[in-house]
Parts: structure tokens; C-alpha cells; sequence
């Protein structure tokens, strides 16, 4: 079993490595590939999920490459293999141009993501979790033809790492801790270190999950094609953010701090990011606010200790997101657009599409008996457990996604105008076929089901599964009312009234994503760019010249000692050789029998030195280092002859 | 066997120097030592087995200059074994890379020949003498590298401030065996004699002076922030296979020395100057990622995160430093230390390889110049764009096994070395808006007419990138050479 649990993170992993270095030679067949491998993904995955392996490998000295089916791994696990599936399935019907290119970066992907759920060490999880953050950028970008799109997938790949940072600093700290690297004994770090450890894998989670203050990346990964949202920003990277953090649920809670805080960061993230999500005028960018804000959903319930709770909403928001952003695909696709104002009454052109979009966006507004209805009911009881200010800012999150579901339902479901205006971003087909409309079926399913894994008695079996005992299950009138405030909500902004409303400066807010984007330009990219900036001058200007500088001084002292050699040293050295030949003159005249020729040739050899120690006077300064070292090496010989 | 590796080399070059065969030969017979030397370093590598505590494998001693008792000393253990194994491959791959070099071909193998011979010899040498012969020799060799086959305009004068900077360096460098050497009772540069010496243990002023000299000659060849000015002009004009040389090798000689002489021989003093390297450290990573995000010169750039690279390595072996802390973390810093001089030297060779490329086919390294290079060249864009993500540490290459190790040791090690991490975030921005301003887009400017990569410049780049790959995928074998020997360091610096 344990080859199995490799298998499914290998196979995609292998097959998604060639289809990219073979490029456009695989074209053809990548589709069939891709679908082919992640049926294998998914039937694997089940089969490890009832078996429950635990494997692991060496990887670094100390820290094994561990993965592990536990009973979070084995729900999640199948849900992810599936949408993954699905979503290649769609996209075979939908993408076009580079498919081996796009199907081995998902493939890719994939495998990343079944690491990251089955990951049982830290070296293990930072391995899948930052290769989820290279693929995403490389899916985002994947139409490099427009810059901007990569630039958008540079703008996710950098917020989330960013947070990553986390992880390493949370490896240091276990390990510093004195807790090894294995995930389930992080919690044992002692003293400040543990705080550390939580704090570094809190704000990891956040970042990929999108929750505040990193929401921003969200919204510019929008520029990936359909599909690649249907995966990346539903059921797997944003979700393993929401995953993370119910994996580390005790983790959170051992600190004190650490799950409140996360409790409150996704209750509001669900409430502002909804607020957000009703105020876009783009379909994918009001879908994406919303991932973000049902997140909050699960990064609360991880932060309550709701975690089958949180396991349900995860799961079931897997379905229903990936089902609207295919269908936002497919009308993308074929009518060109996904201005809201342009697809009015685009349901009724496809209506088995129309229908799927319809259950999607009620399960999204949690209306009974669709699936987050129950799932989000699950969560928000553990927070009422825990403070009634949590409870009711969560539920005023869901009321609010009921909100934007409702504008969503109420607008596709219009009749159809004579002229939408339709072509917006590109040249629509104007058509929907097969491969893209049954996944839909398949997910809208899921859509409307899923939420009995949140209902007993599914919802018993899921909590005893995951150890969860104590918790608090919702009661029947917080059902009730979660419930009738989602039909308000719809039938608010299906009325009409909310619609015409202008909301000023903070409509431009809300539509704005909260200014953050424009935030982290100012706090961030544009001060951090600066000091670059400000360095390499600094560089340049400063310390390269000092080290000029200086060669040039020492030229110049160089230049000085030759002149002080020609005009002194020299001198003297021709002045000693002519007193010598004076003397000898003398000393030749004083005493006509002296070894005259002796003196002579001790004179002319005095004048042989004053011109070699001339020739050393080149004026090069390489050539004085030379003498430089072999001076220092004579000083060294001369210093061992002396000790 | 060790010796045969070194100078085999040189010998080939010897005879090239000499005789004057055909530029075709010339070229062939590189490849030809150069693999045979690689096979022969992979044999090496096969018949390796961790020696015991800080021993050393495969070891050879010659009388050479008893009277300072100096010997002609080497040996390997699992610090110098994958420095010689990345040296051979480097090598090799600059010899398929120069199969196109049409300026004095001949002379050009001599050279690197005989430059690989000082680097092998520099990572096997356990004489300081030795060391400092081969450390010498790499700076003559790599000056003739610059001013001979050099692209820039400024090639000379580049070449000149490299050959005068690191040579100052290794003045800095002989002060301070001189120092060891006087120490050490008896007299000795040996190196393994000096290490269980340990010379100095008492002496903190003198062994403060003598660490202080050995630090400024390794830091001027690593190079560390604010020793670095001569490495991004020495980059930017040296050829191709020049930069990659520098890069991959000749830098590691100066963060080995720290491994190899600076920490074990004076454990107390560099446990005294702990902090100072680990503030050199990060002040390295994080300059050296910052200025090299505000290049526009791509060549300039990889030089400026290659000082980023060497800031972790300094972070690392300046962490191992803090006797107080676990010992676990320190020996995953040294280890991931290693780790990373092997994966900088696979990474920003392939890197430098690929610039080579740029400039082939342009005459220019300035990013504005290109866009749209995907479409012109695919397979240059794949390349680079792969290389990219090696070099800012993604997982599945080594430079995530690297800088995991390095800062989950050196973070364990102090809370300090924290302050490092958004080096890797920094290197990510720059490397990726590389990719984004000179790959996509629509073609413009010099990316018109590019001619795609060949398949001499294919075959150096995608096996040192397959190396790193296979390096980040399964790193144990590596690392199962690196750990004990990072273990016997650890414990030497902890005395």
C-alpha cells in the first residue's frame, strides 16, 4: 500500500515532467494523458484512503521525507484527486493551443498536492507546498504572450512565499525546540519556540489560503485561464491553506494564541472579503472574493476546533467553487466575457450549464438543503461555542454570500437581451460542448450533496473519524436561521432594490479588494524596489570607487617612491659609485702599487646595482605586487632561518 | 590515485602548450581529459567511505619543503569530495560548452586545464602551503581567463582589479598560516596536524589577529559584503565559461577555507567571532539580493545573487559557531552549508552558461533588449526559465535542500539568522521579473532572429541542471557524504 500512496504522488508527477519537457510534440495526445493519469490519481487515492498507509524516505540528516494517509488525508485526499479530474476533463474540451504544456504543469500540480495532504514532516510539506507555488505561478502565466499575465502569476507566486517564510522559520524553531521535524510533534517545541512554530505555520496558511491581510494575490491570479482557477483556487492551493491549518488545529490551540487568531482572521476575511465579492462587476473576480471569504469558513473552524466541521465546508466548497469557475469558463470561452453586466441571461442559452450554474450558486448562498448550508452551520456552531462576537460576525459572512450568489443567480437567469455585449476579453466560439458540460453535472452534484457530511448521521461518522468528540454540533434554530437569512439574501438582491444602490467610496473600496493590492504596492514592492535601487547606486557609486580609489593610491604612492627612487635614492647610489671612483683615483694616486684594478671593479659593479634597481621601477602596479610578495616571502624565509 | 585526478590536467595541458596540434584536436582532447577526468572522480567517489571522525580518505603525503615541515599532502574526506565532484563536472561542462570557441582554441584548453588542476588540487590539499600555492595559481589562471578571452570592452582592466583584489586576499590569507605556522609547536603547516593541534586555544588576542586575516583573505575571494566590488565586473566581462568557472568553483575555494582551515583550527577564536560572520552573512544575503534586484544587466545580476548564494553559506558556518546551541541545528547549517556550495556551483553555472548564450547571439546582456524570447527561443526560455527556479531554491532542486537545511540549522542555531529569509523571497522577485521581462511578451528588440540554443550549449546546461535535480530529488547520497563530515566539524569548533 505504501507503493500505492508513492504512486499517486509520483505518477502525476512524472507524467506531468514529460509532457512539459516534450512541449508541443505531445500536444495531441497530452489531453488523454492527463485525464488518463488522473483517473489512476483518484483511484489510487481511495484505495489508500481505506488502507492508510504511512511510508516514509531518507531526504535530509535528521528530517525523513514522511507521508501518511490519516483520517483528515483520507476525506480530503479523494475530494482534491476528483475535482482534479474533473477539471481535466473540462479542460480537454476547453483549452487550446499548448495543452501538453497546460496538462503537464496541472499534472505537476496535482502532485504537489497530494504530497501536501499526505505530508507528515515539515521537509516533506515546505517541499510540496513551495512546488504548489512554482506551478501556480507557471498556470497563472500560462498565456505568456501577454506580460501582464505573468506578471500576475509573479504577484501570486511572491505574496504567497512570502508567507512561506513562515515554514522555514518554523522548521528552525522545532528544531530549536528540541521537537524534530514530523508535523504531529510540533506542538511539543518548548518554551518561546513554540510560539514561533505556530506563528510560522499560521502565516503560511493564511497566504495560501488568501486570507487577510495576503488576499490580494487572489485577485490577480484571475488572469489564468478558467481551469486553472477551477483547481488552484477551489479545491486545492487556496484549500491546502484551510487544510494546513486543521491539520495543525492543535498545534494552534497549545499556544493560547495562535487559534484565536485564526479564528478571527477567517471570520473576517468571510465577512469583508464578502463584502468584496458582492461589489465586483466581474464574474471570476467576484467568484474569487468568494473563495477567499468561504476559506475564512475553515481557517474560523480550524481556529475553533471544529475541524470536521472545517474538513466538511472544505470539502464541499471544493465542488461547488470548482463547478462555478468551470462554468464561468465555459461562458468565457464561448461568449468571450465575464463582465456580470455581459452574460445577463447566459444560463438560458445552455441550460443544462444554466441549471448547474443555479445549484452551484444556492449551495454557494448556503440555501437548505444544499451542501454548505450544513457544512458552513457546522463551523459557525463551534464558534458560537467559543465567543458569540465570532458567531455573529460569521454569520454575517454567510448572510452576505448569500448576497453575492444571489446577484450572481438572479443576473445569469435574466432574459436574454437582444444585445449583451458579449466578446469583452477575447473572440467567443459561442460554443459549449461535452467535455464541458458533464464535469459539471458531476460537481454540481456534489454541489448539492456534500453538505450530508456536515448531517447526521455522515456528520457523526466524520467526527469520530477524526478523534472529534467534544465539539459543538449546531442546533436546530441556528440551522433555521442560517437558513432564512440566505433566502433573504438572495431574495434581497434578487429583488432589485440593493442592486441600483450606489455605494460611493465604499463601493470603490469594496470593488477595490480593500485597497490591498494597491496597499502592497505602496508598503511593499515600491519601498523594497527603492532600496534596491538605492543600494546599487550605493554599490556603484560608493564602494566600487573606494576600492578604485585605493588602487589608485597606491599607484600614486607608487608613482611617488619611483620619483623618490630616480631623484634621491638613485643619486645617492650614483653619488656613493662616483665617491668610489674619486676614492679609488685617490687611493690609486696615493698609492701607485694598490690593487687598483680591484677598486675599479667594485666601482663599475656599484653602478650595475644603481641601474637594476632602477629597471624595478616599471610604473606597473601588478609588477609591484610581485616584488611585494617576494619580499614578504624572503621576510618569511628570513623569519624561519631566524626562529 | 587522488594525484592522478589532479594533475592529469595539467599534463594534457602541458602537452597542448607544447605541441602544436589542430584547433579540432585541441578542443577534442579537452573533452576527452576533462571526462576521463570526471570518471575518474566518480570512481573516486564510488570507492569513498566516510572515514572515522575527521580522517581522510584516499590520502597521500610527499616530502616537499621539510624544513618548514610542509609536504606535498593530500587527501579527501566529505567536505572536499563533492567540491572536487561539482569541479569535475564544471569543467567538463565548459569543455562541451567551448567546442565553438574560435579565438585560440588551443591556448584556451591549456588554460583550463591547467586551472582545473589548481582548483582539484586547492579542494584536496591538506597543506597550507599547498593551499596557498593552488589558491595563487587559480588567481593567475583566471586573470589570463579574463584578459584573453574576455567579452567586455573592459575585459583588462577587470581582469586587472579581480587579479589585484583576491591577490591582496591571499596575501591576508599567507599572514594568517604564517601566524598558524609559528603557533603550532613544532612549526607545521599541516593541516590535519594543525587541526588536532589546534593551535592558539589559549591565545585569544593572537588567535583574534590570526582568524581576523584568514576571514578577509576567504571573504575577499567568497566574496562577502563589502569585499565584492571586483566580482560583478569580473562577470560581466568575462566569457562564458570564464564566469561560469568563477562562479561555480573559484568561489567555493573561499567558503571551503572556512570549513576546511578557518573553523576547525581555531575553534576558539571563531566561536569568539561567531557573530561577526553571521552578521556578515545576512548583510551579504540580504545586499547581495537586493542589488541584484535592481540590476538591468542579466550577467550582473546572476554575479550579485551569487553573493546573495554565499551569504547563507556564511550565515551557516558563522551559526556552527554558537557553541551554546543545539547541536543538531549547527550540524544541519554546515551541512546545508556544503550543500549549497555544491548547488550554487550547479545553478549559476548553468545560469552563466545561458547568459553566454544571450551574449553569442546579441552581443548583449541588457534585459530591455529582449522580450517575447519564448517564442524566438523556446528552448532558451525553457532553460532559463528552469534554471531560474533552481537558483531561487524551489523544491525538486538543490537549492532548496541547501537553503532548507541552512536555515532550519542556522534559525535553530539562533533566532538571529531569521532575519535572512526574505533573501529567498528577494531572489525569487528578481529571478522571476528576469523571466517575465526578457521571455514573455511579444518579441521585440534583440529577440527578433534569435537563433535558438545548439546543442553544445544544450548538453553543459541540461546536465548540470539534471544534477541539480537529481541533487533535490534525492539528496541523501549527497548528503550522506556531507553529514559526517559536517558532524566532525561541528565537533572541532565546539571544543
Amino acid at each position: 500500500m505504501t507503493g500505492l500512496l508513492w504512486t499517486a504522488a509520483a505518477l502525476p508527477a512524472a507524467v506531468g515532467a514529460l509532457l512539459c519537457v516534450l512541449g508541443r510534440r505531445a500536444d495531441r495526445v497530452a489531453p488523454g494523458v492527463g485525464v488518463g493519469t488522473a483517473a489512476v490519481v483518484l483511484a489510487v487515492s481511495v484505495l489508500v484512503a481505506l488502507d492508510r498507509p504511512v511510508t516514509e524516505v531518507p531526504f535530509l540528516p535528521g528530517a525523513v521525507f514522511g507521508l501518511a494517509v490519516d483520517p483528515l488525508a483520507a476525506v480530503v485526499l479523494p475530494a482534491v484527486a476528483a475535482v482534479t479530474l474533473l477539471v481535466l476533463v473540462f479542460s480537454a474540451g476547453d483549452v487550446s493551443g499548448a495543452r501538453a504544456r497546460f496538462t503537464g504543469l496541472m499534472l505537476l500540480f496535482a502532485a504537489a498536492v497530494v504530497v501536501t495532504v499526505t505530508a507528515s514532516t515539515l521537509p516533506a510539506l515546505l517541499f510540496a507546498w513551495e512546488v504548489m507555488g512554482a506551478t501556480s505561478y507557471a498556470l497563472i502565466g500560462f498565456r505568456w504572450q501577454q506580460e501582464h499575465r505573468v506578471g500576475a502569476g509573479l504577484n501570486a507566486f511572491l505574496t504567497t512565499r512570502t508567507a512561506d517564510l513562515g515554514l522555514y522559520l518554523a522548521a528552525g524553531a522545532a528544531l530549536a525546540g528540541g521537537a524534530g521535524l514530523a508535523l504531529d510533534e510540533l506542538a511539543a517545541a518548548g518554551g518561546p519556540w513554540l510560539h514561533v512554530a505556530a506563528a510560522g505555520v499560521l502565516v503560511a496558511a493564511l497566504g495560501k489560503a488568501a486570507q487577510l491581510p495576503f488576499t490580494a494575490w487572489l485577485s490577480a491570479a484571475m488572469q489564468g485561464p478558467s481551469p486553472v482557477s477551477a483547481l488552484l483556487h477551489s479545491a486545492a492551493m487556496v484549500a491546502m491553506g484551510g487544510y494546513l491549518l486543521l491539520r495543525m488545529a492543535p498545534l494552534l490551540a497549545a499556544t493560547g494564541w495562535a487559534a484565536t487568531t485564526a479564528a478571527w482572521v477567517g471570520a473576517l476575511t468571510a465577512l469583508l472579503l464578502g463584502a468584496v465579492a458582492v461589489a465586483q462587476r466581474d464574474l471570476k473576480q467576484l467568484l474569487a472574493a468568494s473563495t477567499a471569504a468561504q476559506l475564512g469558513f475553515v481557517v474560523l473552524g480550524a481556529g475553533v476546533g471544529s475541524v470536521a466541521g472545517g474538513t466538511a465546508h472544505l470539502v464541499a466548497h471544493a465542488s461547488t467553487k470548482a463547478l462555478l469557475f468551470l462554468v464561468a469558463g465555459a461562458w468565457l470561452s464561448a461568449l468571450g466575457t465575464k463582465q456580470l453586466a455581459a452574460l445577463r441571461g447566459a444560463a438560458r442559452r445552455w441550460p443544462l450549464v444554466g441549471v448547474c450554474a443555479a445549484v452551484g450558486a444556492l449551495a454557494l448562498a448556503g440555501v437548505v438543503p444544499l451542501s454548505l448550508w450544513a457544512t458552513k452551520d457546522a463551523v459557525l456552531a463551534g464558534a458560537r461555542h467559543e465567543s458569540l462576537a465570532l458567531y455573529v460576525v460569521g454569520l454575517a459572512g454567510a448572510a452576505l454570500s448569500a448576497a453575492y450568489a444571489g446577484k450572481v443567480l438572479w443576473l445569469v437567469w435574466q432574459q436574454l437581451p437582444a444585445d449583451p455585449g458579449y466578446d469583452t476579453e477575447e473572440q467567443g466560439t459561442r460554443r459549449v460542448g461535452v467535455l464541458e458540460q458533464a464535469p459539471l453535472v458531476v460537481l454540481a452534484a456534489g454541489a448539492a450533496v456534500l453538505g450530508l457530511l456536515a448531517l447526521p448521521p455522515v456528520g457523526d461518522a466524520l467526527r469520530r473519524l477524526l478523534g472529534e468528540s467534544g465539539a459543538a454540533s449546531p442546533a436546530v434554530w441556528e440551522m433555521a436561521l442560517s437558513a432564512a437569512l440566505a433566502v433573504a439574501g438572495v431574495a434581497l438582491l434578487a429583488s432589485g432594490r440593493v442592486r441600483g444602490l450606489s455605494w460611493g467610496p465604499l463601493g470603490r473600496w469594496l470593488s477595490g479588494w480593500l485597497g490591498l493590492p494597491r496597499l502592497t504596492t505602496v508598503l511593499v514592492v515600491r519601498p523594497v524596489l527603492g532600496l534596491a535601487e538605492g543600494l546599487a547606486r550605493f554599490d556603484d557609486a560608493v564602494l566600487a570607487r573606494v576600492v578604485r580609489g585605493a588602487g589608485r593610491g597606491a599607484l600614486r604612492t607608487a608613482g611617488t617612491a619611483a620619483r623618490f627612487d630616480d631623484s634621491v635614492l638613485d643619486r645617492v647610489v650614483r653619488g656613493s659609485a662616483s665617491t668610489g671612483v674619486r676614492l679609488a683615483n685617490a687611493a690609486g694616486r696615493a698609492d701607485e702599487a694598490g690593487p687598483d684594478a680591484a677598486v675599479r671593479s667594485l666601482a663599475a659593479g656599484t653602478r650595475r646595482l644603481g641601474a637594476l634597481a632602477r629597471r624595478t621601477q616599471t610604473g606597473w602596479v601588478h609588477q609591484y605586487y610581485v616584488q611585494a610578495a617576494v619580499v614578504l616571502a624572503a621576510a618569511l624565509a628570513l623569519l624561519l632561518a631566524v626562529r | 590515485m587522488l594525484s592522478l585526478i589532479i594533475f592529469l590536467p595539467l599534463a594534457v595541458a602541458a602537452v597542448l602548450a607544447v605541441v602544436p596540434v589542430p584547433d579540432r584536436v585541441a578542443r577534442w582532447s579537452w573533452i576527452g581529459a576533462t571526462v576521463a577526468d570526471l570518471a575518474l572522480v566518480v570512481w573516486l567517489c564510488a570507492a569513498y567511505e566516510s572515514p572515522a571522525g575527521s580522517g581522510l580518505a584516499f590520502e597521500q603525503q610527499v616530502r616537499w619543503i621539510p624544513t618548514v615541515d610542509s609536504s606535498y599532502h593530500v587527501g579527501v574526506d566529505g567536505l572536499s569530495l563533492p567540491l572536487l565532484a561539482l569541479t569535475a563536472v564544471v569543467f567538463a561542462a565548459c569543455a562541451v560548452y567551448g567546442l565553438r570557441e574560435q579565438h585560440r582554441p588551443r591556448a584556451l584548453v591549456a588554460l583550463f586545464l591547467a586551472l582545473q588542476t589548481t582548483c582539484l588540487g586547492l579542494f584536496a590539499a591538506q597543506d597550507l602551503i599547498l593551499f596557498f600555492v593552488f589558491f595563487d595559481l587559480s588567481i593567475v589562471g583566471m586573470y589570463a581567463a579574463i584578459a584573453g578571452w574576455g567579452t567586455g570592452r573592459n575585459a583588462g582592466r577587470s581582469a586587472l582589479q579581480f587579479f589585484l583584489y583576491t591577490f591582496l586576499g591571499s596575501l591576508a590569507l599567507l599572514l594568517g598560516f604564517i601566524g598558524l605556522f609559528l603557533a603550532a609547536d613544532p612549526h607545521t603547516f599541516d593541516i590535519p596536524t594543525l587541526v588536532a593541534a589546534a593551535p592558539l586555544a589559549d591565545a585569544p588576542v593572537a588567535g583574534g589577529f590570526v582568524l581576523a586575516a584568514l576571514l578577509v583573505g576567504l571573504a575577499i575571494k567568497t566574496p562577502t559584503v563589502p569585499f565584492h566590488t571586483w566580482l560583478p565586473p569580473a562577470h560581466t566581462d568575462a566569457s562564458a565559461i570564464g564566469s561560469a568557472v568563477l562562479a561555480a568553483v573559484l568561489l567555493k575555494m573561499g567558503t571551503y577555507g572556512f570549513v576546511r582551515i578557518a573553523m576547525p583550527v581555531l575553534p576558539d577564536a571563531w566561536q569568539a567571532a561567531a557573530w561577526v560572520v553571521i552578521a556578515v552573512g545576512i548583510l551579504s544575503a540580504l545586499y547581495g539580493a537586493l542589488v541584484a534586484l535592481a540590476q538591468t544587466d542579466v550577467k550582473r545580476m546572476i554575479a550579485y545573487t551569487s553573493i546573495n548564494h554565499m551569504g547563507y553559506v556564511v550565515l551557516a558556518v558563522g551559526a556552527a559557531g554558537l557553541a551554546g546551541s543545539g547541536t543538531a541545528a549547527r550540524e544541519l547549517a554546515v551541512t546545508g552549508a556544503v550543500t549549497q556550495m555544491v548547488s550554487h556551483g550547479l545553478t549559476t553555472g548553468a545560469l552563466f552558461l545561458l547568459a553566454g548564450v544571450l551574449h553569442d547571439r546579441t552581443g548583449s546582456y541588457a534585459m530591455r533588449d529582449f522580450g517575447g524570447l519564448a517564442r524566438t527561443g523556446p528552448v532558451f526560455a525553457g532553460l532559463f526559465g528552469v534554471a531560474a527556479f533552481a537558483s531561487l531554491g524551489i523544491p525538486a532542486f538543490s537549492g532548496f535542500v541547501a537553503e532548507f537545511q541552512v536555515f532550519a540549522g542556522s534559525v535553530g542555531a539562533t533566532a538571529w539568522a531569521a532575519i535572512a529569509l526574505p533573501g529567498i523571497l528577494i531572489t525569487a522577485a528578481l529571478f522571476l521579473r528576469a523571466v517575465q521581462l526578457m521571455l514573455a511578451g511579444a518579441p521585440g528588440g534583440r529577440s527578433i532572429g534569435f537563433t535558438d540554443v545548439r546543442a553544445v550549449e544544450v548538453v553543459p546546461v541540461v546536465t548540470l541542471l539534471a544534477l541539480s535535480l537529481a541533487i533535490g530529488v534525492a539528496p541523501w547520497p549527497l548528503l550522506d557524504l556531507i553529514a559526517p563530515a559536517a558532524e566532525a566539524v561541528v565537533g572541532l569548533v565546539s571544543r
